[in-house]
This record gives C-alpha cells, structure tokens and sequence, in this order.
C-alpha cells in the first residue's frame, strides 16, 4: 500500500440493480475511505430494473483496486467495470448560459459555439443557453472559450462511459440464459 | 387469527431451523410477538437490553457455525442492536437482525419511535432490508439468511413495517436456499502455493477467525508439511495448542514465539485472516522477508493492508486439504530449534495478579468448555493463557473490541450447546456494560460461570496510561463504585462468592465450577498490573517489549 502514493482519476462503470439506497451505500462506501467521487451520473439500462452509474474516483491505484472489491461485494451490485483496463467511449453534457451584451458578441458567440458543435437551446435578449457534448477536455475548453463573454451559470452532468466493442459490460453468465435473467429479483 | 406477515415471519425462521430468538419487544414489534403465541416450537429468549439480544445471537452463532437470531423493536430497540451487528461485522459473524418499524404511511415522518435503522446500520451490515409487503417478506428473509451464512458470513438486518406485519398473507414460505458448494481455489493458484511452500526454508502458517470451519483441514495441513502454527485471536482453537508446532498468538499482546517467527520467516501462508493492524504491527515492517501467500474467501481482504504474493481466493477448508494432499514435509532443524527456544520465553504469572487468576481459571477448564471474555486486560491474559484444542471453544470479541460482549455471549453459546459448559471471563469495567442480563439468566436458568476479575480500574486503558501518557490516570479508577459483584449476583438469585488471594482461589474456583447452575465468581486482584509481552501501537512485532518496564508491575 506504502508504495503507491500518486493519486490519478479512476472512471468505473457499475451495474446495479434498481433498490432503494443503492446510490448511498456505493456513495458512503467510497466516501468512508476519504475518497472524494467527482462525478457520478446514473440511468437506467435497456433491462428494466438494471441501472447504470458511472463514477468518478480521485485516489491511489491500491486504494481504488480495493474499493472496486469492496463494491463488488454489495448485494445490489451485479458487476464493477475498471475503465483502465479497456478501450472506452466516455462523453459528459454540459449546459452553459452565455451573457451576451451586443450583437457583435452575439455573433461571435455563435460562431464559436458552431466550432464546438454545440447547440442553442435556449436564446434571449441578454443571454444564450448552449449544450454541448464531448469528453471532458472538450467540455473544459468551450467553458473557457465562453468565459471572457461572462458566463452566469453551467451545469455538468458529470461523465459517463461505455466500453468499446461488440460486447456488452455485463458478460453473458451474469445475465444467466438471457439478459433478462438479470432481472430476477435479489428475492425468489 | 388470519394469518398475517408475523406468521410469515415466524414459519419461514422455523423453515431454516431458525428456532431460538433472543429479542425484547415493544410497539414496533407487537404483531410478531403476538404471532409468536401461535409457535410453540419457537423459543424467544427475552433479555433486559438490545445489546445483549445481539451478543447472545453472536454467542449462538460463534460456538455453532449457524446463523444468530436477534430481534427488537423500532428506534431504541433497534438502535440497541448497533453495537452487536458493527460487532459481527468485524468478525463475521452469521447474524440475523430483524427489527420493527412504523407503519409504511408513517415511515420518514419523525413518527414516536421511528429510526432509520437500514440507513443506520448500511456500512455495519453485510446487507439490509427494508420489507415492503408481507407478500416479499419470507422471500427476502430466506435470502437474508442465505447472505449472513454464505462465502464470507456476517450480519443481515431484515425491518419490518408493523402494517406489514399486521397484512394477511397467503402465500407460501420458500424453502430454505441450498447451502452453496465451498469455494474451490483456481488449481493455477494452488500450484502457485505449493512452489512457494516447497521452497520454503523457514516457513510459518498463519490462521484466523476465518478458519473455524476448517480446524481439521488445517490441522492436517500443518502437519502434513511440518509448518510451524501461528493462530490469531479469532483463530484460537482452530490448531491444537497442545501440539508442538503450536506457537501462539501474534500481534500486540502474541507470544515472543509467534512474533519472532513472523519476523523472521521466508514464508508466511495466511489462512481465514485479514491482517488486522493489532495483527501486523508497523505494516511497513511486518514478515519483511516472507513470501506472502494468503488464503481468503473475500477478495476485498486479498493485498488490503498486506501485499499477497501469492493470492489464493477460496474457502479456508477446501485449500487447506488440497495444499495437504500435494505435502512434502518440510525439515529445518535450525528453524525449528530456533522457535522451541523462543517458545520457551512466556511470562509465569507465579505472583498474585490478574494474570495468576486467569491462568489458574483456564487450567481448570476442560477441552470442551466455551470460554468467552469481555475487552481489555483480562481478555489478552485469557488468550495468552488458555489452551484451546478445538474451534468453536473460544468466544470473543476482536474486531470492534467490544466492551459488554462476553456475558451475553456465553449466555447465547450455553443455550447453543447446553451440553458444553460456558464460562466467561469478564473484568469489572466491562461486566457492568451488559450486567443487567443476569436476569436473562435467572429467568432461564442457564449455568453460565462468570468470573469477574477485579482489578478495580480501566485496566487497559490504564495500561497505556502508564505507558504512554505518564501515569495520568485519567478517568480509569472504578474502584470507589463498584457494586459488591458477589452481592450483585445475590440480588438476581445467582450464586456467588469471592477470592481475594492465592490461598483462596483454588477452592473458590471449585466451588464456582462445580456449582449447580449458574455462578458468579469475583477475583480480587492488585490493581496496577500491566499485560505483557507488548508491542506498543504503531510499532513493529520485532520491537516488541517481552516483560514490564522498570517500575510497571507484570
């Protein structure tokens, strides 16, 4: 343990089964290590009753290792994915209301927008609502792209992640037969 | 009487063989112990605090391998049951918790005697239930069970809305789930073990809580190879003591044995156990030059504080035999003479102290007999210094070092095994934690034999006091309001009586055990003793201090 100190960011993707407190116990869970989850996005899956978060974790590879396997010992978890360990998509959506003070800012606001793909989602005398997807480095530089115009509020939604590939995160023998199985509830 | 979730309740324990509960009820919880008139095969064993509901069930569930049972009601009576489920967390213990709660229309309303207590227990239960309808209530209580029982056991809390309880029920109650297969180890792992292990010239076994299912696989394990047995707290029993590998206990209050062998060892093979700090030491600094092969169920324990280098994942028992099968016995004269000579380095306890007591207590103790303890001083002697030959003999508390535990425990074990005698050792502070349950023991009449060593202080605490905070015996001194324990006992029915010093103890300890029911024996002894050999905290096992230092007494 001794022997890791650096400290990186650790994107994992849990399936969980929909149940009540889910989200706190994988929350407390990292928390009571001192850990600080820096973003956490959660939705439901193609298998009703099957969730999906995606987590963002701030610490040292040991510390991390151990608390995928400490999550993976929850009852309501069916399965932990370490990004690291494979090839991933990941995306975050941001929304981002631009004061806008002249026409000629107007104008060049949008252009800019346009270069970010993002879309106006919202237009008004005083101000544009922008939504823009991308990784997390797109996302950061259009923030800092619109900055000097005056940004009066943003909202992350922080990331979320699949793995590359024809395969699915949850492998066949956790499903059971078929990905409906996964559905059973925890009781029978 | 329709049958309503209660009855569910109950049909589905005795469908598990679930039939002893040790509960106390209250409004939450009326339904359920209304049903309970309808169960004539089921004994609730009602005692006077939570606490001691929840240390019972431990105490059942320690000496037996099978899950505990405890019960109460909403908000303080289930808030009662913390202590024992952060305790059977920490040392896995099988448990099933099953709690009332208020009313589902009342539930998040700060309603009279509403806690909640599956958002209080989350991070001290293996898993937790909040019962929804009586129609999911057998199914989630089944797989409540099946969860406390299976791979690495521990506490399950199952709350039951008191509508939930009162609604009808009429469907069936689920068989009980299989027990699952034992977890084989990978044979790519086993092969790894056993490489390291015939390599090994100065090999030592290590062997936890883990393992009290395995006593006989691991037994033959050790022999097989020769190795060297070290048996942690929560392992005492699970190697005979009586045999000469035996070395003893590791860790802050281990033999000079054990500690030294941990220091020196080119293999260390780690069974059932998690490296728990009072185990280790300085981390950094403990089994510098082993190779390090652990064995465990819980992957989350592999490499958590100490770096696995061979990582075995499986049940304690099956790797165990199948590490025998493959043995060649491993011969060090040099090793082995080197370990005989650190055995013989164990303190006598030849004067009157807390240490003489518990020596001449456990010498009288049969093979058979459960020993449980409380927490402190008294404890670590009772450790150090009986003899344990089987599993299952030894009850205490490691994990959360709770304070209270060992009476209710002996009391939980001696209704699991009547046949077995059950014998606690407590000390003064600790006994008064949960000492009201000697009512518990009137009313069932129970012949547990409690010792209270007396030493009139904290002792533990004032231990380190003297040690590491100059003698500012801060807070620690009991001795001015102590109860007379023999009068104590009296006041419950309980039979009693004291020793003061060394001509008096003997017959007094006869007198205790052979006594015909329960008894309670007081031991009177000097007040400033210290437990040695030590390592003090944050400090490694090869720094550790064998006797008292000048001017601490033994």
């Amino acid at each position: 343990m001794t022997a890791y100190t650096q400290t990186s960011d650790f994107l994992l993707s849990l399936i969980v089964r929909d149940e009540p407190r889910v989200l706190t116990r994988v929350a407390s869970l990292i928390g009571r290590r001192g850990y600080n989850i820096k973003s956490l996005s959660v939705g439901t899956t193609e298998v009703p009753g099957v969730s999906r978060m995606t987590i963002v974790v701030q610490g040292d590879r040991s510390i991390v290792e151990n608390a995928i396997a400490q999550l993976e010992k929850l009852q309501d978890v069916i399965k932990v994915v370490d990004h690291a360990l494979e090839k991933f998509v990941d995306r975050e959506l941001v929304l981002v209301k631009v004061r806008i003070e002249s026409s000629e800012q107007r104008i060049e606001v949008r252009h800019i927008a346009e270069d970010f793909r993002a879309r106006i989602v919202d237009v008004g005398r005083r101000a544009l609502m922008f939504e823009v997807t991308g990784d997390e480095g797109k996302i950061t530089a259009f923030i800092e792209q619109m900055r000097p115009f005056g940004i009066i509020e943003t909202m992350r939604t922080g990331r979320v992640a699949l793995t590359r590939g024809s395969n699915a995160d949850i492998p066949s023998h956790v499903y059971g037969e078929g990905p409906t199985q996964a559905l059973e509830p925890v009781i029978n | 009487m329709k049958r309503t979730g209660a009855h569910a309740l109950w049909e589905t324990l005795l469908a598990h063989d679930l039939t002893t509960v040790f509960g106390y009820p209250g409004g939450a919880i009326m339904p359920v112990y209304d049903a309970l008139t309808a169960f004539p095969d089921m004994r609730h064993v009602l005692v006077r605090h939570e606490q001691g509901a929840a240390h019972m069930a431990e105490g059942w569930a320690k000496a037996t391998g099978e899950v505990g049972v405890c019960m109460a009601t909403s908000g303080p009576g289930a808030t009662n049951l913390v202590t024992g489920l952060a305790d059977a967390m920490l040392d896995s213990v099988p448990l099933l918790a099953i709690t009332g709660n208020v009313a589902r229309p009342l539930i998040g309303t700060d309603a009279f005697q509403e806690a909640d207590i599956t958002g209080i227990t989350l991070p001290i239960t293996k898993h937790n239930y909040l019962v929804k309808s009586a129609a999911e209530l057998p199914g989630i209580v089944a797989e409540a069970i099946r969860i406390a029982r299976s791979g690495r056991p521990g506490p399950v809390l199952v709350d039951i809305p008191k509508d939930v309880q009162l609604e009808a029920f009429g469907g069936e109650i689920p068989r009980p789930h299989a027990k699952p297969e034992p977890m084989r180890p990978s044979e790519a792992a086993i092969e790894a073990a056993l490489e390291v292990l015939r390599g090994a010239k100065r090999p030592v076994l290590m062997v936890g809580g883990g393992s009290q299912h395995a006593a006989a696989e691991i037994t033959e394990f050790a022999r097989a190879w020769n190795l060297p047995t070290i048996t942690t707290l929560m392992g005492l029993g699970v190697f005979p003591a009586s045999d000469e590998l035996w070395l003893g206990m590791p860790g802050m209050h281990g033999s000079v044995a054990a500690n030294r062998a941990i220091s020196n060892a080119d293999v260390l093979v780690g069974i059932g156990l998690r490296f728990d700090d009072r185990v280790t030491g300085k981390v950094s600094r403990f089994a510098p030059h082993a190779h390090i092969v652990h064995v465990d169920i819980d992957a989350a324990e592999i490499s958590k504080i100490v770096r696995a280098h061979t990582p075995v994942r499986g049940d304690a028992g099956v790797t165990a035999r199948r590490l025998a099968q493959e043995a060649t016995r491993l011969d060090n004269p040099e090793w082995h003479a080197k370990l005989a000579d650190w055995k013989t380095r164990f303190i006598r306890h030849d004067h009157w102290s807390a240490g003489y007591a518990v020596k001449a207590i456990t010498e009288r103790l049969a093979p058979d007999d459960i020993l449980s303890t409380d927490v402190g001083q008294h404890q670590m002697l009772s450790a150090q210094l009986a003899r344990f030959e089987k599993p299952r003999r030894w009850l205490t508390s490691g994990g959360l070092g709770t304070m209270g535990f060992g009476f209710p425990a002996a009391i939980g074990a001696a209704m699991a095994q009547p046949f077995v005698r059950s014998v606690v050792i407590a000390g003064d502070g600790g006994f008064q934690m949960t000492a009201q349950e000697l009512a518990t023991l009137t009313r069932y009449k129970v012949p547990v034999k409690i010792a209270v060593i007396n030493n009139s202080f904290l002792g533990m605490v004032r231990q380190w006091q003297e040690l590491f905070h100059e003698r500012r015996y801060s807070e620690v001194y009991l001795g001015g309001d102590n109860p007379d324990f023999v009068k104590l006992a009296g006041a419950y029915n309980i039979h009693g009586l004291r020793a003061s010093n060394e001509a008096e103890l003997p017959s007094a300890i006869d007198a205790w055990l052979s006594h015909d029911g329960p008894s309670l024996l007081e031991v009177v002894v000097p007040n400033e003793h210290g437990v040695f050999p030590m390592v003090p905290a944050g400090a490694a096992l090869d720094e550790m201090v064998e006797t008292a230092p000048q001017g601490v007494a033994q």
